[in-house]
C-alpha cells in the first residue's frame, strides 16, 4: 500500500470549510451574482428554495448564489458514518440565462477554491437531473474531480411543469465533499470548519454539527410521531390547495386589479408545499410510506408545486404588464 | 480538388451518444456532397470526435458542381409568334427562362410546333451549397436526449454549440449553426491547452493542429493509446493483467481528449468483499478497470483513465484522490454487507409484503408465492425424467429468491440483485445449491450471456420469467412495437435460451400450462384460453428471433421449421439443422418446389369449392398410382426416423420421392375436369403434404 502512504499531504495549504464558502461566494459575487442567505424553511436541496424554484420561471434574468443546508432525513447515520449526513450544505448557483462561457467560469470557480486544475483530473460526465415532486428536470453532468463527484451541473429545461425560457444553468457544489477532499480527511466530521487566527486552533465540522446529526437521526428514525406527521401533511396540503384555488380564481378574474393579483401570497403558498415535502421525507425515514403509497404522495406534492409555479408565472406576467 | 473540414464544438457530449452521432454526421455530409455532385473521383469522408467536438473531413471535394443544360418547352409556336413577330406570350416565356426572345428555338413534336429555350445552369460552388445546406443536416442529427439553450428555443441539440470550424482547404465556409458563425479556429484541451483559440490553417492540417493543443481527435487512435497505456501501467505489477472490458474501454475513450492511465492501489483487506461487489464499484461506479493477479484472482489495484497529462506531483495527487474515493465506497459496501447479515434472508421474506412487484398485480411476497406454485409444478413435470436436481434446494431458493430486494447492499447496487442474494445464502450456510440457484436466477441477461449452470437455477429462472410474462400480459402490459418497459422480450429470450441450451425436457406449452391464472383481474374475467394464445404467440416470436438472429438459421428455414411445430425448442433446432443441411441439394429443391405447387393447387381447389376425394375411390393413372405407392411405402420409415429425431435421414428419405413427384406433375393434370378423378388427385397430394410436413413445411423454403 505504498502509494497511499507516500501520497503528498494536502492539508497545510487547504482552506477551512468557511474559507471555501467565502471564496466561492466572493468569486460569484464578483461576477454579478446576488448572494442570498439560505432559505429558512426545511428543503431537501438548494433547487427547492424559492430563489431557484420560482426565480427560474418567466423571462426575467437573475443570477443568485446561496449556501443551502439541505435535509435528507433518511440519509442520517447518527453521526457514525464518515461519508453520510442528514443535513449537508449545497452551494447553489443559478445563472439565468447562462453566459456562453459558463463552463469556463465554473472551472475558474474551482481554481478560486484553491484547486490547481493542472494537478487534477476533471471530467464532465453525463448526469441528467430531475425532481419529480417539483415537475422539474434538466440535462447536464456530474463533475468528477479525481473520481469524486463534486458538482451537479444542470441546464434546467422545465420547472413546476413549465418550459423555461430562457433556460438557466444550475450549479450545485457539494461543500462537505469538496472540503473533505481538499483537506484530505477521512471523515466529514474531521473537516476544519474554522481556525482561530491567533492560536491556529481548529474548530471541526464535528464540533459544529455532530450533535445535530445525532439528535436529528434519533428524531427522524425513532421519535417523529407518525400519525401526527400525517396530520401535518394533510393540514399543510389542504391550506396550500385552498390558496392555490383562490389564486387561480383571482388571477383569472378580469375585474380584479393588478394590485390585488400581485399581492396574493403565492410565496407563502409555496412554503406550505415545501413543508409537505419535508414531512413526506420524515415519514419516509420512519418507514411509514410503502412503495405503493410513495408514487401517490409524490403526485400530491407535485400538484402543489406545479399549482404554485403556474400561478406564480401568471402573477409575474401581471406584475410586468402593470409596471 | 479540395478538402472540406467541419468541426462542431460542443460542451461535453454524453459518452454513450458520441459514436453513433459521429457516424451519422459522416453519412449526412457524404450524402449531401454526393447528392449535390460535389465528390470527385476517389473522394474520402473521415470522421473524428472527442467529448467536446464532432468533426468530419471530406477529401476530394469539387470546387463547384459541373455546369448543366436544361431544355424548357413553352407555348405553341403559333401563339408565340404572329407573322414572325414575338407575342407577349413569347416574351413572358423568354423572361422566365432568362434568355432573350431571339434565342428561342422551334421544337417540332408529334403534337405540333412549340417554342423551346435552352437554359445553361452554372454549377453552384461547394462553398454556397455547404453554407446553405449543411446547417440543417447537422441539426437533424438524432440524439437520445437533447436540450434547448437559446431564448425562444430555435433549435435542440445534445448540448450547446460553442464554436464552429468550417474550412474548404484554407478558406472559411461561411455557415452558421445555432447562432454560431463558422471560423478557422478550434479549441484545445480545457486544462492542458486552456481557453486560447487553436488556429487551423487548413483542413488537411486539422488533426495535427489539435494534437498540438493536446487533443487526439481520432477515436481509434485514442482507443489504441488507452489500451497501450493500460498495458504499460499494469506491467508495473509482476504477473498482473487488467480485466478486459470492451464497453468500459469505449466509455473512457469517449470521456477523454488526451487520455493517460494511472494505476492505483487499495488495502488488500477489502478483497474479503465479494469480487462481484468490488468489480461493480470499480467498473460501474468509478469507471475503473479491475486488475487480476497471475492466479486470475482480483488484485488490490485498479486502473483509471484520466483526461489529462499531469506531472509527477499531479499524478500522485490524482492517484491519492481516486484511492480515497474507492476506499470510501468499499467501506460503504462493507458496512452494508455487515448490516444486512443482521437480518437473514429468511427473515426478509415477510417484508416483501411492502415491496411492490407490479401495482395492479401484487407485491414481491405475492410474486414469491406464485413462483413457488410454478416451480412445484415444473418439478412435478420433470418427475420420472432423467434430469437430476435437488427439489428441496429448488423450493428453498424460490422462497428466498427475492428476499435480497430488502437488503441495503442491493439498494446501493441494484444491478447485483440475485447475485447478492446468492452470496448471502452462501454466507448464511443455506447450502451451495440454494445459493447457486438464487445467484443465477437472472442469467442469462442477454443473448450472449451463459445460461445457469445448475438445474435448480435454470428451473427458478424459467418459473420466475414465465410467470412474470403471463401476469404482465393479463395485466395488459404486453410489449407493443418498440415499447417494452418491463423487458418482457428479454425475459422470453432467456426462456428460449435456457430451453435450447439446457437438458430440460420441457416444452413452451408446458411452462405456460403451470402458471396459475386468476379467474378475474381488475374487475374483468380472464379468458385463460385467449391469454395462453397471446403468450404462446409471443414466445413463438422469440423462438423465431432465437433461431434466426442468435443461431443464424436462414429465415425460410426458420419459417418452415416453426410451421411444423414451435413448442419443443431443442427439437426445432434439430429440425432446422437438418433442413439447413439438405436445403441446397437438387432433389430437395425439387421437393420444395413440388410442395409449393401442392399447396397452391389445394388453395385453388378450395377457392373453387372442389371436393377432396380419396385416391382409393377410382383407378388411377400410372403416374398417380406410382406416387401413391412410393409415398405410402415411405410413410412408416419417415415416421420412425422422425420419432428417433434422425431428421437428416428422414429428409433424405423424403427427397427420394422426387422422381415420382416430378413425373406426376409432368404427366398428370391434377385438376381434371372429371370430378371423381380430380377428387382422387387432390386426395393424393393432400396426403403427401400432410404425411411429409411434420419436420418442416417445405413450401416455405425459398427456391431458385
Amino acid at each position: 500500500m505504498s502509494a497511499a502512504q507516500s501520497a503528498p499531504s494536502l492539508k497545510p495549504s487547504a482552506l477551512t470549510f468557511q474559507d471555501l464558502l467565502f471564496r466561492l461566494q466572493a468569486f460569484w459575487a464578483e461576477r454579478g451574482c446576488v448572494l442570498q442567505q439560505p432559505y429558512d424553511v426545511e428543503v431537501g436541496a438548494g433547487t427547492m428554495a424559492p430563489e431557484t424554484f420560482l426565480r427560474v420561471l418567466g423571462p426575467k434574468p437573475y443570477k443568485v448564489g446561496y449556501a443551502q443546508p439541505s435535509r435528507r432525513p433518511a440519509d442520517g447515520r447518527y453521526g457514525e458514518n464518515p461519508n453520510r449526513l442528514f443535513k449537508h450544505t449545497q452551494f447553489q448557483l443559478i445563472l439565468k440565462p447562462p453566459p456562453v462561457n459558463v463552463q469556463e467560469l465554473y472551472l475558474e470557480s474551482l481554481e478560486a477554491m484553491g484547486i490547481d486544475l493542472k494537478k487534477h483530473d476533471l471530467k464532465f460526465e453525463e448526469d441528467n437531473w430531475e425532481w419529480p415532486a417539483g415537475g422539474a428536470w434538466g440535462v447536464g453532468w456530474q463533475v468528477m474531480l479525481d473520481g469524486l463527484e463534486i458538482t451537479q451541473f444542470t441546464y434546467f429545461q422545465q420547472c413546476g411543469g413549465l418550459d423555461l425560457d430562457p433556460m438557466c444553468a444550475e450549479l450545485t457544489y457539494g461543500m462537505e465533499r469538496i472540503a473533505a477532499f481538499l483537506q484530505d480527511v477521512d471523515s466529514i466530521y474531521d473537516i476544519v470548519w474554522a481556525r482561530d487566527p491567533e492560536t491556529g486552533a481548529p474548530v471541526t465540522y464535528g464540533d459544529v454539527r455532530l450533535a445535530e446529526e445525532l439528535q436529528f437521526s434519533v428524531y427522524n428514525f425513532e421519535y417523529a410521531d407518525v400519525p401526527r406527521l400525517w396530520e401535518h401533511f394533510s393540514s399543510y396540503e389542504s391550506e396550500a390547495q385552498s390558496l392555490i384555488e383562490q389564486a387561480g380564481k383571482l388571477l383569472a378574474d378580469e375585474n380584479a386589479s393588478p394590485k390585488e393579483k400581485t399581492r396574493f401570497p403565492l410565496l407563502a403558498t409555496y412554503e406550505l408545499a415545501l413543508k409537505c415535502s419535508n414531512v413526506f421525507n420524515l415519514l419516509d425515514a420512519r418507514g411509514a410510506i410503502s412503495v405503493t403509497e410513495r408514487v401517490g404522495i409524490i403526485g400530491r406534492i407535485r400538484n402543489l408545486t406545479v399549482g404554485v409555479a403556474k400561478a406564480y408565472a401568471q402573477q409575474q406576467q401581471v406584475g410586468e404588464l402593470a409596471s | 480538388m479540395s478538402d472540406f473540414l467541419l468541426e462542431i464544438g460542443l460542451e461535453e457530449i454524453p459518452a454513450r451518444m458520441i459514436a453513433t452521432a459521429e457516424a451519422e454526421l459522416g453519412k449526412r455530409v457524404n450524402d449531401l456532397l454526393t447528392r449535390e455532385r460535389l465528390l470527385g473521383e476517389g473522394a474520402k469522408v473521415t470522421t473524428y470526435s472527442t467529448p467536446r467536438r464532432l468533426a468530419v473531413m471530406a477529401e476530394g471535394v469539387l470546387a463547384a458542381q459541373a455546369d448543366s443544360e436544361e431544355k424548357l418547352t413553352g407555348p405553341s409556336w403559333k401563339v408565340a409568334f404572329k407573322d414572325g413577330a414575338p407575342t407577349a406570350a413569347a416574351e413572358a416565356f423568354a423572361k422566365k427562362a432568362g434568355i432573350s426572345v431571339s434565342a428561342l428555338k422551334k421544337l417540332t413534336t408529334a403534337k405540333g410546333e412549340y417554342v423551346s429555350a435552352t437554359v445553361k445552369r452554372q454549377g453552384r460552388t461547394a462553398t454556397d451549397i455547404l453554407a446553405a445546406d449543411l446547417p440543417k443536416e447537422v441539426l437533424a442529427i438524432y440524439w437520445a436526449k437533447n436540450m434547448y439553450w437559446r431564448a425562444g428555443k430555435p433549435e435542440r441539440f445534445v448540448r450547446p454549440v460553442r464554436w464552429l470550424l468550417a474550412l474548404l482547404d484554407s478558406a472559411v465556409v461561411p455557415l452558421e449553426i445555432a447562432g454560431i458563425a463558422a471560423g478557422n479556429a478550434s479549441r484545445g484541451h480545457r486544462i492542458l491547452h486552456g481557453d486560447a483559440p487553436v488556429a487551423v490553417a487548413s483542413a488537411a492540417g486539422y488533426k495535427e493542429a489539435l494534437r498540438a493543443a493536446s487533443v487526439m481527435v481520432d477515436v481509434a487512435e485514442r482507443r489504441h493509446s488507452i489500451r497501450k497505456a493500460l498495458d504499460a501501467a499494469t506491467r508495473t505489477i509482476p504477473g498482473a493483467r487488467w480485466r478486459e472490458d470492451e464497453p468500459l474501454v469505449e466509455t473512457v475513450t469517449h470521456l477523454t481528449e488526451r487520455p493517460t492511465v494511472i494505476l492505483g492501489n487499495f488495502d488488500p483487506e477489502y478483497l474479503e468483499l465479494p469480487e462481484e461487489v468490488l468489480v461493480t464499484v470499480m467498473r460501474d461506479h468509478q469507471k475503473y478497470f479491475a486488475v487480476e493477479g497471475a492466479d486470475g484472482k482480483l488484485a488490490p489495484h485498479f486502473l483509471t483513465v484520466l483526461n489529462t497529462q499531469a506531472d509527477a506531483e499531479g499524478e500522485a495527487i490524482i492517484r491519492h484522490g481516486n484511492q480515497k474515493v474507492l476506499v470510501a465506497r468499499f467501506k460503504d459496501a462493507r458496512f452494508f454487507w455487515d448490516f444486512d447479515q443482521k437480518t437473514p434472508l429468511i427473515d426478509r421474506v415477510e417484508s416483501l409484503k411492502h415491496v411492490t412487484f407490479q401495482k395492479n398485480l401484487g407485491t414481491y411476497f405475492w410474486k414469491t408465492e406464485q413462483n413457488e406454485v410454478v416451480v412445484r409444478a415444473l418439478a412435478l413435470a420433470l418427475y420420472g425424467s432423467n434430469v437430476a436436481f435437488d427439489q428441496d434446494a429448488l423450493l428453498k431458493a424460490t422462497k428466498l429468491a427475492k428476499a435480497d430486494l430488502t437488503a441495503e447492499l442491493v439498494k446501493e447496487f441494484t444491478e447485483l440483485q440475485g447475485i447478492i442474494g446468492g452470496l448471502y445464502a452462501r454466507a448464511q450456510g443455506l447450502g451451495e445449491r440454494v445459493a447457486l440457484a438464487i445467484y443465477e436466477q437472472y442469467t442469462p441477461t442477454s443473448t450472449e450471456d451463459e445460461i445457469p449452470v445448475s438445474v435448480e437455477g435454470q428451473l427458478l429462472g424459467l418459473a420466475d420469467r414465465i410467470h412474470t410474462i403471463a401476469a404482465m400480459f393479463w395485466d395488459g402490459q404486453a410489449p407493443t412495437g418498440s415499447k417494452d418497459p418491463f423487458a418482457l422480450r428479454r425475459a422470453a429470450n432467456a426462456i428460449v435460451k435456457i430451453l435450447a441450451e439446457s437438458q430440460l425436457p420441457l416444452r413452451l406449452s408446458q411452462l405456460l400450462a403451470v402458471v396459475p391464472y386468476p379467474l378475474e383481474h381488475a374487475g374483468k374475467p380472464i379468458q385463460q384460453r385467449d391469454e395462453h394464445e397471446s403468450v404462446s404467440t409471443f414466445l413463438r416470436e422469440r423462438l423465431h428471433f432465437y433461431l434466426k438472429d442468435v443461431r443464424g438459421f436462414a429465415y425460410d428455414v426458420v419459417n418452415a421449421v416453426l410451421a411444423a411445430g414451435a413448442d419443443d425448442v431443442r427439437d426445432a433446432i434439430a429440425r432446422a439443422e437438418a433442413l439447413t443441411a439438405v436445403r441446397g441439394s437438387e432433389d430437395f429443391i425439387a421437393i420444395s418446389t413440388a410442395f409449393k405447387r401442392i399447396k397452391n393447387i389445394l388453395r385453388q381447389a378450395a377457392e373453387k369449392g372442389f371436393a377432396i376425394g380419396s385416391s382409393a375411390d377410382i383407378p388411377l393413372s400410372d403416374e398417380a398410382h406410382r406416387l401413391r405407392g412410393a409415398a405410402a411405402a415411405l410413410v412408416p420409415e419417415v415416421a420412425r426416423l422422425r420419432e428417433q429425431r434422425a431428421y437428416s435421414d428422414a429428409l433424405a428419405q423424403i427427397a427420394t420421392l422426387r422422381p415420382v413427384v416430378d413425373t406426376f406433375f409432368d404427366k398428370v393434370m391434377v385438376l381434371d375436369p372429371d370430378e371423381k378423378v380430380r377428387g382422387a388427385h387432390l386426395g393424393l397430394i393432400d396426403d403427401v403434404l400432410r404425411n411429409f410436413s411434420g419436420i418442416a413445411d417445405f413450401s416455405e423454403i425459398v427456391t431458385g
